[in-house]
């Protein structure tokens, strides 16, 4: 087990805390913690404010003064990724945590109650999941108005269907097994069956499912800001700087390129991260 | 002397724990098969016999790796083959036949594709040809319509015949050696009988060789020549079937042999009190599944059952699968509430369901249950999975809770330290005795029993049931015995009922159970038993029809 050292500080590596965590998991980690340090950083270390037209030339090239080119009205890019990483984590993490945590607690309770409760449920959110999520967004942002929390609820509202279903599916089966029926047998109470009994035996899928609904509302959310009712100008997330500076595309510019690496980047090691979470070393001789 | 078929020479198997840790998990083990032989592998599981049966095949499991030795097989050494060779070897040279048909069948495909589907793989012969020798293959393997069974889908067919099936997969492609990796152990009693004559027939018939894997030594004797008794890996004792059977050299092969000597049950005496109220009283049980209309549910199980069992005493319950005998312990549990009829505890009587008894009624009836797998939450530490009953129904926390989950572990013969580990960690022996600790910490008067000791090795299975009778000294206990092993209902158990199609057919007290049961279905459950003795099965007389009107083949 842990080794005592009496005199020198040990650096508490996921090893000396009994975990083991891969490189993959590792690496997804510094990732997704680099963008929150930018999240909370970025308008201080931005070089010009993200609004202002710097440059004579559109989608100008990377200069040392520019570093990652211009955009398409001659704004420094560099200084609106690192201002779009605030409204890009922050909106799809909020969002994300609403969506999943609802939809799986609606989905527990769901799978364990069972009867009208589930039914009626299930064909609320069934029904839900029909209405076109653009759609829907544009209705509810033209009733009332836009801003960061009206974004934030309507993305969770839009993902909480989805993950209801998943949690509800995986919960089902969960609940049919002999350890669930033996706590019932004892006469335990709903909240501890689900809590305490299914919840942690789902925890794995459910993850996974956020890692992937994560990506999702980053991309819905780009697509919110396209059609302007998600972050307002100047301000932009990630996906809105891709979609206004897609004619770059053809200029080779720059201004396309590196916001589209901030979303895969951040995409991807969020996956990584939720694939090869530390797991704790359980070795049967100790 | 002729030449060995396969030589396996100091086979060494090893698999890296997380840690980064290597485990032997065979450690040089050698011996020979000759062309004809039956050879058994046995042992209890973690003894390496289903690892040292796959190595034949130079398959290994997932994290495991042949470190070291040799496996010849007909001249072929296995073990320096590159896998696309083996997996050619596969099928034509050797062949498996799994433990749980079940569940190696793809339910979506007709049983002949499947079936027929090595000739296809190792493109031994045209189609039509391959189905005329499945077809001879399932005559010979006794199925019924040999002609036309093929054209069923694996959920057609009964779990014996699928068995049988997945013989003829195996042996359709002519192979030298069989490997047979527990193919009876999922089986009832009736149902392996015939599956057993099947097998031997058609492997004297084909001069095949095989391998038997099995933890059952009385199902072994009847179709082995030659017996290899495994151990944490290594072989303890190799000889002729007869000279393992009757003259044991080592203590462990005594030990298994011991396991199968049954032990009479000698009744506890309990201390009477002057209350003679049974523990348990169900009468005139009804109870079944599906939606209820006219208070009839859709798939009635149990019709009318009724019986007592006295405090101290404990009561078995014995039938194949499908006889009603788990739903009837749902029942009294509450877990399926029964449409009709009344359950009294201590002349108490219960509501039939769950959510309207009272904590006290449920503390004192607990259920445990056959697969301790399943029935431990794998995400929960032991220490957490005992300790909560005794938080729930006697509110005991901290350090009282910790101490109390020591004495439990104590209690079933299991080391305190345990407590931090987690299921999984844990091997089927170990779970069982957690599962029977959880129940305890209710501080029960009756323990529903439902097949607690069927998926345990013999040696294992025999360890619990005594564990059973020593608690049951001293904590003055009454147990209720599902089980359709009735050797060790039989051990533990001073009353039996019979039930057959959820009716119990015969009740009578355990001892004078083989001399006395009337009953024509008591007599085939009674007669189907395995023995010790290799000529069992060859001198077995059932009536066909008899056979016919009772088994679910």
């Amino acid at each position: 087990m842990m080794i005592e050292r009496s005199s020198a500080f040990v650096i508490p590596t996921p090893k000396r805390l009994g975990y083991s965590f891969n490189w993959v998991g590792r690496i997804g980690l510094a990732v997704i913690l680099f963008w929150c340090v930018i999240a909370v950083i970025g308008p201080w270390i931005a070089p010009h404010p993200p609004g202002e037209i710097v440059d004579w030339d559109y989608f100008g090239p990377m200069t040392g003064d520019f570093w990652m080119g211009t955009d398409y009205l001659g704004r420094d890019i560099f200084s609106r990724i690192l201002m779009g990483a605030r409204y890009t984590v922050g909106i799809s993490a909020a969002s994300v945590a609403l969506a999943c945590a609802g939809g799986v607690i609606f989905g527990m309770v769901a799978a364990v109650a069972g009867g009208w409760f589930d039914m009626i449920l299930s064909r609320l959110l069934d029904a839900f999941n029909g209405i076109p999520s653009l759609l829907f967004g544009l209705v509810v942002v033209a009733a009332v108005g836009s801003s960061i929390p009206v974004l934030i609820l309507t993305l969770a509202a839009i993902y909480l269907p989805g993950s209801y279903r998943f949690a509800r599916a995986l919960a089902v089966n969960v609940n049919a097994t002999d350890y669930v029926t033996v706590a019932r047998a004892r006469g335990e109470s709903t909240p501890y069956l689900i809590f305490t009994e299914i919840f942690p035996n789902i925890l794995g899928p459910v993850l996974a499912d956020l890692g992937l609904r994560f990506v999702f509302i980053v991309l819905c959310l780009s697509g919110l800001s396209f059609l302007g009712i998600g972050v307002q100008p100047p301000n932009a997330d990630w996906g809105a700087l891709v979609r206004e500076n897609i004619e770059g595309l053809s200029l080779g510019a720059p201004a396309v390129v590196f916001p589209s690496i901030a979303i895969a980047t951040l995409t991807i090691s969020v996956n990584m991260f939720i694939d090869n979470l530390p797991t704790k070393i359980r070795d049967r001789s100790e | 002397m002729t030449q060995p078929l396969v030589t396996v020479n100091d086979l060494r198997i090893g698999a890296v724990t997380d840690a980064g840790r290597k485990v032997e998990i065979i450690r040089g083990v050698t011996f020979d098969i000759f062309p004809g032989e039956i050879v058994a592998l046995i042992g209890e599981s973690g003894s390496g016999k289903t690892t040292i049966a796959l190595s034949l095949m130079g398959y290994c499991r997932t994290g495991c790796s042949i470190s070291g030795g040799q496996i010849t097989l007909d001249g072929t050494d296995v073990t320096a083959l590159p896998e696309r060779k083996r997996a050619a070897l596969r099928g034509t040279e050797v062949a498996y036949v799994p433990q749980s048909a079940a569940a190696a069948f793809n339910p979506s495909k007709r049983i002949m594709d499947q079936v027929i589907e090595i000739t296809a793989i190792h493109d031994l012969m045209p189609r039509d040809q391959a189905e005329a020798k499945a077809v001879q293959l399932f005559r010979a393997l006794a199925l019924p319509d040999p002609d036309h069974i093929g054209e069923r889908y694996p959920h057609q067919v009964s779990g014996g015949q699928l068995q049988r099936l997945s013989a003829a997969m195996a042996l359709i492609g002519d192979p030298k050696l069989v490997i047979f990796d527990e193919p009876t152990t999922a089986l009832d009693v009736t149902t392996q009988i015939e599956v057993l004559r099947a097998f031997k027939s058609v492997m004297q018939k084909g001069g095949m060789a095989g391998v038997y894997v099995s933890h059952d030594l009385a199902v072994v004797a009847q179709i082995a020549d030659r017996i290899i008794v495994l151990k944490g890996g290594e072989i303890q004792e190799v000889g002729k079937t007869q000279q393992i059977l009757h003259h044991p050299a080592h203590p462990y092969t005594r030990q298994l042999l011991a396991a199968f000597e049954p032990v009479p049950h000698v009744s506890v005496a309990v201390p009477q009190v002057d209350k003679p109220k049974p523990i348990l009283e169900v009468v005139h049980l009804h109870a079944g599944y599906g939606a209820i209309r006219n208070g009839v549910p859709e798939v009635p199980i149990l019709k009318d059952v009724s019986f007592r069992l006295e405090r101290g005493r404990n009561l078995g319950v014995i039938g194949e699968s499908g006889s009603g005998k788990s739903t009837l312990a749902r029942a009294i549990a509450g877990i399926l509430p029964p449409h009709q009829g009344d359950i009294l505890l201590d002349g108490q009587e219960m509501r039939r369901d769950l959510k309207n008894r009272s904590k006290e009624q449920l503390r004192r009836a607990q259920i445990v249950f056959q697969l301790a797998d399943t029935a431990l939450n794998p995400a929960h530490s032991i220490e957490q999975i005992l300790g909560r009953p005794l938080t729930f129904y006697l509110g005991l926390k901290g350090a009282k809770r910790e101490a109390r989950v020591k004495e439990l572990l104590d209690m079933v013969r299991l080391p305190a330290n345990l407590r931090h580990r987690l299921p999984s960690e844990l091997s089927g022996g170990q779970k069982q005795r957690i599962n029977l600790a959880r129940a305890l910490a209710a501080e029960p008067e009756l323990i529903l029993c439902d097949e607690i000791t069927s998926a345990l090795d013999t040696v294992v299975a025999a360890a619990i049931l005594d564990l059973l009778k020593e608690l049951q000294r001293e904590l003055s206990l009454s147990y209720m015995f599902i089980s359709h092993d009735l050797s060790t209902v039989e051990a533990i158990c001073d009353d039996v009922l019979v039930m057959l199609k959820g009716e119990v057919v015969e009740a009578l007290p355990a001892a004078r159970m083989s001399a006395e049961a009337q009953h024509p279905y008591s007599r085939l459950l009674i007669s189907s038993i395995p023995q010790l003795d290799t000529g069992w099965l060859a001198g077995l007389e059932q009536d066909p029809n008899l056979v016919a009107q009772f088994a679910n083949r």
